[in-house]
């Protein structure tokens, strides 16, 4: 991979979670348990959906040729998605939605500060000049209701409690590095992640303290999202996502 | 007592001195104003069902934020709206629990199917459309919470509506296959938005009171006639056909005239019996008991969280 394909892949993994967790959110839209959440959470996914096209811009001018803001979410394969397995998960229920959220969030926040302080590509540091300010906000959010669910009743203590059992698998993703990360960030441009699982360690422990909800101790890590080898909810989400640009190939809408 | 109260209630409404929610009002004027709101909230509600729909599917990313957006923006719509009904001394879990029940109605439009993207243009434009017809007078309404609850709704109905037109111009000017899906939508959603501004006149039994309240200011037949009279030049810039053979326009009247509304179908989803009426009142409930557990714990936290601080407040 020469510094330009780094690039480009790099940029697709950061445009591929955003994306996907926006995905995943926007189906909430008109089901949220309180208009004011659904609102809340309909405002995250506009947020992320926003960034990533953003970030699929830049990728589609450093590919050139047809490639597009929309050529690249809608028309690759499952294979060519560089989302972490994270944010493919199902909404399940509004506590796997919050835990997901907040694990994101977490990440999110640490990998744009580190792009944003110490990135040597200035695009990538103007568009994560601007989401730094919504993801804030989000991991506020999150935050709240991990607490607030976390320490409600023991209904919604025991469906967290759950939700962050089973996502945490997910979780050692995050900071094992991809051949791309590696080289994004030893070229410069990427984000340390190691300074960030760190970080991520402390915020996730801070926060689930509060909660009076329990780390998992497991450290096993599914992965494989970073590399294209995603779950099979993931065929799902494109079936969703591309049927128009499938059924209808090369119009404009 | 009563018959001066009600005098001086009326001559404020002549006057077009705002009514308050502390002001004296008759109990039939609250409760038409509650029924009215809260029906109109519940709308923006179940609104978002049908192109929320489309939201995952939506054809590219420009087009999913905006929908996006859209669907939110009802849902703000739908709390200004509680907000003003509220006012009226109906608590939001109560109009609600009316709205899950059955006993509460919501616009009859929404118990159509999102079947094609098409539907998201033929929604905005004409659906919202009509929304705007019936909604800018209201603007002027003499309640005045609802009054200034709709300054903000038909402010970003508009901008909805052009959306939505935009949505069918890109169609139309697009392949052969997209123009017969904006035809299609058409067709669709065309009697059913046009049936939006209620039964006819003489059949519209409240209507009268309504005016005189200025709770309303032009009848139902009054509005869709306008709203038709507008639509057409805009179909026709469309290059589309306005399903109804009967349509023309009348030298004499200065209108067009247009066929006869399929009252039978109206009354029909009104009952109950629309296509999707049942998925649509299931859909709600079921956000609703799937988020029971999420407001209990909001609320348990909330009150640990009060206690916490009386007691620290005590010991200090």
């Amino acid at each position: 991979m020469d510094q330009k394909e780094v690039l480009f892949d790099y940029i697709l993994h950061l445009a591929d979670n955003s994306m996907i967790i926006g995905q995943r959110n926007s189906e909430w839209c008109g089901h949220g348990p309180v208009l004011e959440q659904d609102i809340a959470l309909t405002n995250i996914a506009l947020d992320l959906i926003g960034e990533a096209r953003s970030l699929y811009q830049y990728a589609a001018e450093i590919k050139g040729g047809n490639c597009t803001e929309d050529s690249l979410p809608f028309l690759r394969d499952i294979r060519e998605f560089r989302n972490l397995l994270l944010v493919e998960q199902p909404n399940t229920d509004w506590a796997y939605t919050i835990v997901r959220q907040f694990f994101f969030d977490v990440f999110h926040y640490l990998v744009n500060k580190d792009i944003l302080d110490n990135s040597n590509d200035l695009r990538l540091k103007e568009i994560a000049a601007k989401t730094i300010k919504e993801s804030t906000y989000h991991l506020k959010w999150s935050s709240e209701w991990v607490i607030r669910l976390g320490d409600g009743t023991d209904i919604s203590k025991l469906k967290m409690q759950t939700a962050v059992d089973d996502l945490w698998d997910f979780t050692g993703e995050l900071f094992i590095l991809s051949e791309t990360e590696q080289k994004a960030m030893d070229l410069g441009f990427g984000a340390d992640l190691k300074k960030a699982e760190q970080l991520w360690h402390e915020k996730v422990k801070e926060i689930l303290n509060e909660a009076c909800l329990t780390i998992p101790s497991t450290d096993f890590a599914q992965q494989g999202g970073k590399t294209g080898i995603h779950s099979e909810h993931f065929g799902y989400i494109l079936a969703e996502m591309q049927f128009m640009q499938r059924a209808y190939p090369g119009l404009e809408w | 007592m009563e018959i001066n109260l009600e005098e001086q209630f009326q001559a404020k409404i002549e006057q077009e001195i705002k009514i308050e929610p502390r002001d004296w009002m008759p109990e039939k004027y609250r409760k038409t104003l509650l029924r009215q709101i809260s029906q109109h909230a519940h709308s923006e509600i179940v609104g978002m069902l049908p192109e929320g729909n489309w939201i995952t599917r939506a054809p590219n990313l420009r087009r999913k934020v905006a929908l996006l957006a859209k669907v939110q923006d009802e849902a703000g719509h739908g709390l200004y709206l509680y907000s003003a009904a509220e006012t009226l001394g109906m608590s939001r879990d109560q109009m609600l629990e009316e709205l899950h029940t059955g006993k509460a109605k919501y616009s009859s439009i929404f118990n159509y199917p999102t079947l094609t993207w098409a539907d998201m243009g033929a929604i905005g434009w004409l659906v919202d459309g009509a929304a705007i017809m019936n909604q800018v007078p209201l603007c002027r309404t003499s309640y005045g919470p609802y009054a200034r609850a709709m300054v903000r709704v038909c402010k970003e109905e508009s901008f909805h509506q052009r959306q939505g037109y935009e949505i069918m111009l890109t169609l139309c000017k697009g392949s052969e296959a997209q123009k017969a899906m904006a035809q299609d939508a058409l067709n669709r959603w065309w009697w059913p938005s046009i049936m939006m501004f209620g039964p006819n006149d003489d059949n519209s039994p409240n209507s009268a009171q309504s005016m005189k309240w200025k709770i309303k200011r032009f009848s139902n037949d009054e509005l869709r006639q306008k709203f038709i009279d507008v639509t057409v030049s805009q179909t026709e810039i469309l290059g589309l056909t306005i399903p109804d053979k009967d349509l023309k326009w009348n030298e004499s009247r200065g209108h067009y005239d247009f066929g006869t509304i399929n009252w039978e179908e109206f009354n029909n989803v009104v009952a109950g019996k629309g296509p999707c009426n049942k998925e649509r009142l299931n859909a709600r409930v079921k956000a609703w008991e799937n988020g029971a557990w999420v407001r209990d714990a909001a609320t348990a936290y909330a009150e640990k969280r009060a206690n916490k601080k009386n007691n620290s407040t005590e010991a200090a």
